[in-house]
């Protein structure tokens, strides 16, 4: 490009009427739409990957816990709501896929279409926090809450009838021999002081509201930016607008889908296994 | 500028084929976890596998890195890893050393 056409080019993306930094879209600093796209997924990419060792950290503690406390942490495991877990996961899959289609609606500058699937996605993660509060206030109730008036006789008594927690006395002290039955006959796994029993499954209901909490917190975020792309879809519906920047919402969706990966973990390794 | 992003849209049939995928998937893991009598670490294992199955084409088809240049892969690749080397690191630590308070720890 010669000097005098790099000059027009100049002038022209000034006058505010070019395609590009005119727009409103290209920022001052990019020279190319690819160029500032690259960049905010880059970022956003960063972003994530320390997302995802922030909760690693977590995967890797509770790991760890479940490793040493197992057979506790089972007979813990048993008082999370399957049903509750398997709706909320299909919930957010779902909710994955209508973000999937509100960024391809930005992409073609659909305006009504995006905000439409972007309502969608920010319904669905109501329904999932709904869930989470009716799951949260069982677990309050039951004292399953690791606070102050935590309470394990939940999981002593579910245990028991199931044959997996025995009483025993030893020397004028109770235990509790933790274990299975199979025709009839107990075969005991571990043999823990009842304190020690409140102990491990209380520190399995903390790194449930942790996990869960932490992961929850992630959806109210969400949802507060997915409503605000809501608004700002619906502006760009009502003036027309031919060109809008589809990245936030592109990024946005990042975002959404790392929760929903999150979630994919949480739900097998606290619902599921050890049934 | 429009044809250069409408280059980047995808076929629905791309989501739609991903959303049944995650949902066949989420039968799986559920039936695979009421499978009575299966030994603690093989239910683990199936739960993991699912799930990482399930991620996999969570970031591949829905967060497009199927689709997005080298550096993105760079960056999506390298979090993963070190979530590796944090994960393998950690658990080595424990495996190979005794907890405290251990057998003469003075209480």
């Amino acid at each position: 490009m010669s000097v005098k056409e790099l000059e027009k080019t100049a002038t022209l993306e000034h006058a505010g009427d070019g395609q590009h930094h005119g727009d409103g879209i290209l920022g001052e600093q990019f020279e190319t739409l690819e160029q500032q796209n690259t960049s905010y997924l880059i970022g956003m990419w960063a972003f994530i990957v320390q997302e995802v060792l922030f909760f690693g950290a977590i995967f890797a503690a509770y790991a760890i816990y479940r490793f040493k406390y197992v057979t506790e942490f089972t007979l813990a495991h048993h008082e999370l709501s399957v049903p509750f877990g398997t709706l909320n996961t299909f919930v957010l899959l779902f909710s994955s896929y209508t973000m999937a289609r509100a960024v391809r609606a930005a992409m073609q500058n659909r305006h009504k279409k995006q905000a439409f699937y972007l309502f969608l996605t920010f319904l669905f993660a109501g329904v999932f926090m709904v869930n989470k509060y009716f799951e949260y206030s069982a677990k309050f109730e039951h004292h399953l809450f690791p606070g102050g008036d935590y309470d394990a006789h939940k999981v002593v008594k579910h245990a028991k009838e199931k044959g997996e927690l025995r009483v025993v006395e030893e020397n004028g002290r109770e235990f509790y021999e933790l274990g299975k039955t199979r025709d009839g006959q107990f075969t005991a796994f571990t043999k823990v002081t009842p304190e020690e029993f409140e102990q491990r499954t209380r520190l399995f209901f903390g790194f449930y509201f942790v996990m869960t909490g932490l992961h929850g917190l992630h959806v109210l975020i969400g949802m507060i930016i997915i409503g605000i792309l809501i608004g700002r879809a619906w502006i760009d519906h009502l003036k027309n607008k031919p060109i809008a920047d589809f990245m936030p919402v592109e990024m946005t969706g990042l975002y959404w889908h790392l929760v929903d990966i999150v979630w994919i973990f949480l739900f097998p390794l606290l619902y599921l296994i050890g049934r | 500028m429009a044809g250069h992003s409408e280059s980047h849209v995808h076929p629905v049939s791309l989501y739609t084929r991903t959303l049944w995928w995650l949902m066949a998937l989420l039968v799986l893991t559920v039936a695979a976890g009421f499978i009575p009598n299966v030994p603690n670490w093989l239910g683990v294992v199936i739960a993991l596998t699912i799930a990482v199955w399930k991620a996999t084409i969570v970031i591949m088809n829905f967060m497009h890195v199927r689709f997005s240049g080298k550096l993105a892969w760079l960056f999506a690749g390298a979090g993963f890893f070190w979530l590796l080397i944090m994960l393998a690191f950690a658990f080595a630590d424990y495996v190979s050393r005794p907890w405290e308070p251990f057998h003469g720890w003075p209480e």
